[in-house]
């Protein structure tokens, strides 16, 4: 349902009783619903800061709510839940809690940076559902996203070699988020795939999953790209304070 | 055989990962063409990934780096003032990072970091030009100079132009667009279309030129990318197109693999075939389809290009 036709009043605070009298009164019945208030007692003030200490998150404060992101937003069109403008606002003025009810959709942005080329005041909306994202789950509100296990799994392999094998972060992906590879679309796409590539070919395709490309001397950008990551990652944890984390820096 | 054009006739050429491997097609079409075409293309010696969009969702200023270390190696130590990539996620993270190192002093001190311990010298912005493989057939030879050298006309193939989003979007990373006219458009962009006129074919008007496909899940939220992509192929058809023309390895890929993915999972049917528009090009220039890698593709296009006499 578009935002604007959603009722305000959420099916779960009226009540309805079935036999109720008060102070000699009838109150029963359909005709004397009740609506339990909404009282907001947990503002997280401390929500924007830490939102906006992750990487994409930085100019969430200059949002003005005017909703160009969500109206150009392409999962919006398939899910109206997802609603990128409301977030930002919440975010800002730290409802947490009325967040969190949507904290199971916000990974699915599709990076198509519609909301980015719309907005009027240069929030990145994009960078930012990146940022809420990784706050949701460093705060360990969420298990992690399939997209982020998938953008782990691609980046190890990046920052290990310098060049990514297809095959190899699927396969890895894919064992991770313990999913099936014969999943009966991927084997018709193989099948397809196949049927008119010559044996040349297929045999070249193996031997770079074997090989596994790499860019030469990778080593030092390795270690100084290892370096910075264990240095953020120690600080956005001091920035959302929580405990260091484990293992060697 | 043909003079060398004075723009981009030589050009430092920037693969990336997918078309070594999924886009091996794309890489194909795309040194043909520029053969035919005269122009020459040398690969950046030992290059690395450009970071994507996973790298920049773990850092962004990670994905600089790794992106400024490929046009380092171009500009330091191959001498050259442009680089071609024709993946948009390389193209487009690219020029993302010489927008960053442009105006971020941030951004610039991570990356001159990690380069000097990385061993060697520090990308700055201004260095290289990039460009996409669509600008580099269009200002390098343009469609005057195409329309002369088209072999066989695609006339009678109905094109949907499909751009994706990494070649547009955001506005500000692409500071040669939206400059009036000659220069491409960030909403209507029609780079493709005039290339593949020039070559005969006719372009439909086709609404979603720059929607998204759902690359970036197209494996970790399946169902909403093959949702993107019959939006996408849907469109095509009723645009009234025989031929979508992809410009990117990862909306290719998107659009074959969710085409059987909406085939198996929703019933979903659609006859519209998928071809690269290198692919398309080296067809009208003369080249065969072997060579261009169109039996690479899974969307099977070998019966409808033999019935236009291209095949």
């Amino acid at each position: 349902m578009p935002i604007h036709e959603k009722s305000l009043i959420r099916q779960e605070n009226l009540i309805e009783h079935e036999k109720l009298e008060i102070d000699g009164i009838d109150v029963s019945g359909h005709w004397s619903t009740f609506i339990q208030t909404r009282v907001v007692t947990d503002y997280n003030e401390d929500m924007e800061t830490e939102v906006a200490a992750l990487p994409g998150g930085e100019h969430i404060h200059r949002c003005w709510q005017c909703g160009s992101c969500t109206n150009a937003c392409t999962v919006n069109a398939i899910n109206p839940d997802f609603n990128p403008r409301y977030w930002i606002y919440l975010t800002r003025i730290g409802m947490e809690a009325e967040l969190l009810r949507d904290k199971d959709i916000i990974w699915q942005c599709i990076s198509c940076n519609k909301c980015t080329y719309a907005c009027p005041r240069d929030v990145n909306p994009e960078g930012v559902m990146k940022a809420l994202s990784h706050w949701l789950e460093l705060k360990g509100h969420t298990e992690k996203s399939p997209s982020m296990h998938f953008d782990e799994v691609f980046s190890e392999q990046v920052f290990q070699t310098g060049k990514i094998e297809e095959g190899r972060t699927i396969r890895r992906f894919f064992a991770r988020t313990g999913q099936e590879l014969n999943q009966d679309w991927l084997v018709e796409m193989i099948i397809r795939m196949v049927r008119h590539l010559p044996v040349k070919l297929l045999f070249a395709m193996g031997l770079q999953s074997v090989l596994k490309p790499r860019t030469r001397g990778w080593g030092k950008a390795r270690d100084a790209i290892h370096e910075y990551v264990a240095e953020k990652d120690a600080e956005h944890r001091k920035a959302l304070k929580l405990d260091p984390p484990h293992g060697p820096a | 055989m043909n003079e060398t054009p004075k723009k981009y006739g030589r050009v430092a050429y920037y693969p990336g990962c997918a078309l070594e491997g999924s886009g091996h097609a794309y890489n194909c079409s795309t040194q043909e063409v520029g053969k035919v075409l005269g122009l020459e293309l040398v690969e950046v010696d030992n290059w690395n990934c450009c970071g994507a969009m996973e790298v920049k969702n773990v850092d962004p200023k990670l994905q600089t780096y790794l992106s400024s270390r490929v046009m380092s190696i171009a500009a330091n130590e191959m001498g050259f003032d442009t680089v071609m990539a024709p993946c948009n996620g390389c193209y487009h993270n690219l020029k993302k990072a010489e927008y960053d190192l442009e105006h971020d002093p941030e951004t610039v001190a991570v990356v001159e970091r990690i380069s000097s311990k990385a061993g060697h010298e520090t990308y700055k912005s201004g260095q290289v030009e990039t460009i996409h493989a669509l600008d580099w057939i269009k200002e390098g030879i343009g469609e005057e100079g195409l329309k002369a050298r088209v072999k066989n006309s695609l006339k009678g193939i109905r094109v949907a132009n499909y751009y994706g989003c990494m070649y547009t979007r955001p506005r500000h990373i692409f500071p040669e667009k939206d400059q009036g006219p000659g220069s491409e458009s960030t909403l209507q962009p029609h780079f493709m279309d005039d290339l593949l006129a020039a070559a005969g074919a006719e372009n439909v008007d086709f609404p979603l030129k720059t929607a998204c496909c759902g690359g970036a899940h197209t494996l970790s939220d399946s169902d909403m990318s093959t949702k993107l992509v019959m939006n996408i192929l849907r469109a095509a058809e009723a645009s009234g197109a025989d031929v979508v023309a992809t410009e990117c390895p990862t909306c290719h890929s998107g659009l074959e693999m969710h085409q059987v993915r909406g085939e198996k999972r929703f019933g979903f049917k659609s006859k519209v075939k998928i071809l690269y528009f290198t692919q398309l090009l080296g067809l009208a220039l003369g080249v065969k389809p072997k060579p261009l890698g169109v039996h690479e593709n899974i969307s099977d296009s070998m019966d409808f290009l033999k019935s236009k006499g291209l095949a």
